[in-house]
């Protein structure tokens, strides 16, 4: 009560007639203040410097970055069709036509589904990879050196680029699809893995402990006190990825591993300005009819899973 | 003949229980009582091996339980089913399937995984739910079910291991007064029927009194009464933990609640 009554010193409460209580608590909220703004000072100056560090280490000077966006512009405006408005929907023989600048639409659509099937295929083999090595990957259900091994196995699958990987299964297997999809699975097997295995450890273990008291075994228990309980994640987590990997599926093919990115790879590499266009839209249509089939097949999924697993 | 010689437990500095000596025999309904903290939980769950022992062994049949190991242990936890609290079911999985669990220890682990149960499994699980009066529920899933009907789908999910114990930590401490007869019946009528042996903690000395042949008093680990529920009388019971009968289930209902409490934070979090 005293902490909070004014001392009434002739009129209203100046700031000096506030109690002993209150000056000291302001005090004590003013030099936190302080305290915070320092500690944010520094902490700007540290990321400044980090940043400077990093732009002079990498070159990535103010002047070559000025120089370089023009030319960017000039490489936009030379990729861009010349489509005439009156020959519009002419045949693929009138230049300005949309069949003119879409002249190999067949092929490319063709190629385009074979990049979705790597993805398919690649999320597919990954995801199954990941479901098996999540469970042992899981703190709450496993232990020691098979936690270590499917731990670290995830990681070094996930910390190598799918490029890389690509390379590598390329020189294997052979330029084709093949070292495409393989290449994606493995990657995905990595980066599902973790995020499996962290819809595990979010699992309520008393049903764990339930089915281990009815005698089941360890595979048993996974399957029946663990997943349905973690797989809406699990599918939701897949279908995810399965964006991610058709975007890079759209790219493996750079290194031979089949896909659209090898035809993409000639056209900017010959410098075909209005092919480049033409498969970057199509690559970019794709992806987006596939962000939104995934999408409406994960609400349904995880809609339909809220019945009987 | 279940036989607990000289079992112990510690965590760290914290002996939970120490030196409990008791020998059951086959088909008595047992009642364990005691405070929070007494020992209760942590006894109930050495003898299926949920937790270890650290001392003392724990006998059935003549046959030492204590260091079984693999396909043995799988077997004997079988053998005894638990009942939980907190009933333990799979919320997400329909009633069926989680009464099903308690077959998992009978088949090959390949065709479980399959989740290819046989037809006669089937009929066990409609059975034993029919039993309870839960063969309409057999489809739905298990949170659409009220505490007490819960409980008994975990009850069906014991039998289904065909079971020569049934361990029950608590088994009414979270239900309404109704459904918590209806469960207790329905161990009793197990226990009856089929002289399955029934150790069970609870907090209630009225509902201990009631339902079971004899009662064990537990107090920091150790037993402290062990006898008919005609030998514990008021008295004894202020002798035994220095309270009144009132006093004590409030103290124990109050932490029983409080422990349900801590546990039922994880389901509120996987809900999303
Ligand atoms: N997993 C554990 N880790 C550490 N201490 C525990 C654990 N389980 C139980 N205890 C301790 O052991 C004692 C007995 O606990 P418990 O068997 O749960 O008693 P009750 O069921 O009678 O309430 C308590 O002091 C408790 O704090
Ligand atoms: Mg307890």
């Amino acid at each position: 009560m005293d902490a909070l009554s004014f001392t009434a010193a002739g009129g209203g409460p100046a700031p000096s007639a506030w109690s002993p209580a209150v000056e000291r608590g302001e005090a004590a909220y003013q030099a936190a203040r302080r305290q915070r703004r320092n500690a944010t000072l520094i902490a700007l100056a540290v990321l400044t410097a980090c940043l400077l560090a990093s732009a002079w280490v990498s070159e990535a000077y103010p002047a070559t970055l000025l120089a370089g966006l023009p030319r960017i512009g000039e490489y936009l405006w030379r990729i861009l069709p010349s489509l005439r408005w009156d020959a519009l929907l002419s045949g693929t023989d009138t230049e300005g036509s949309l069949a003119f600048w879409f002249y190999r639409l067949d092929s490319w659509a063709w190629l385009l589904f074979e990049t979705a099937n790597m993805a398919a295929l690649a999320t597919l083999f990954g995801a199954s990879a990941a479901l098996l090595l999540a469970f042992p990957a899981a703190r709450n259900l496993s232990g020691g050196v098979p936690y270590q091994l499917a731990r670290r196995f995830c990681e070094a699958m996930r910390t190598v680029p799918e490029i890389v990987f690509a390379l590598i299964l390329v020189w294997a297997f052979g330029v084709g699809a093949l070292a495409g999809i393989l290449a994606i699975t493995l990657h995905t097997a990595g980066a599902l893995g973790k995020l499996f295995a962290e819809a595990i450890e979010n699992t309520d273990m008393r049903p764990w402990d339930a089915a281990r008291a009815a005698g089941a075994s360890w595979p048993e228990c996974c399957r029946f006190a663990i997943l349905p309980q973690a797989l809406p994640n699990i599918l939701s987590y897949a279908l995810l990825r399965f964006e991610t990997n058709i975007r890079s599926a759209s790219v493996i093919g750079f290194v031979g591993a089949g896909g659209i990115g090898e035809e993409l790879y000639k056209v900017i590499s010959f410098n075909y300005y209005e092919e480049i266009s033409a498969i970057i839209l199509l690559v970019i249509l794709a992806v987006a009819s596939v962000d939104l089939l995934s999408e409406r097949l994960r609400h349904r999924a995880i809609g339909a899973l809220g019945g009987a697993t | 003949m279940l036989e607990l010689q000289g079992l112990g437990r510690r965590f760290g500095e914290v002996a939970a229980v120490d030196g409990v000596t008791l020998s059951v025999p086959a088909g008595q309904m047992v009642g364990v009582i005691g405070r929070s903290g007494a020992g209760k939980s942590t006894l109930i769950r050495m003898v299926n091996r949920l937790t270890e022992p650290t001392a003392g062994r724990i006998l059935f049949e003549g046959r030492d339980v204590t260091a079984l190991r693999g396909r043995a242990l799988r077997d004997w936890r079988a053998r005894c089913a638990m009942v939980f609290q907190q009933f333990n079911l799979v919320q997400r999985l329909d009633v069926l399937t989680n009464v099903l669990v308690g077959r998992l220890n009978h088949r090959p682990t390949m065709s479980s995984l399959l989740k290819r149960f046989t037809d006669e499994e089937r009929a066990m699980a409609l059975a034993a739910l029919d039993r309870f009066d839960l063969a309409a529920a057999a489809l739905q899933r298990a949170d659409t079910l009220s505490g007490g009907q819960q409980q008994r789908v975990a009850i069906a999910r014991a039998l289904l291991q065909e079971p020569r114990v049934i361990l029950a930590d608590e088994p009414i401490a979270s239900l309404d007064p109704r459904s918590a007869k209806v469960v207790m019946d329905a161990l009793r009528g197990l226990n009856r029927e089929r002289g399955i042996t029934v150790l069970c903690n609870l907090h209630h000395l009225d509902t201990a009194r009631e339902y079971c042949d004899r009662i064990v008093a537990m107090q920091s680990g150790r037993v402290v009464f062990d006898g008919t529920p005609a030998e514990l009388t008021a008295a004894r019971v202020r002798d035994v933990y220095g309270v009144d009968e009132a006093e004590f289930e409030e103290q124990a209902a109050a932490a029983v609640r409080r422990s349900a409490a801590n546990r039922a934070a994880p389901v509120a979090a996987n809900a999303a």
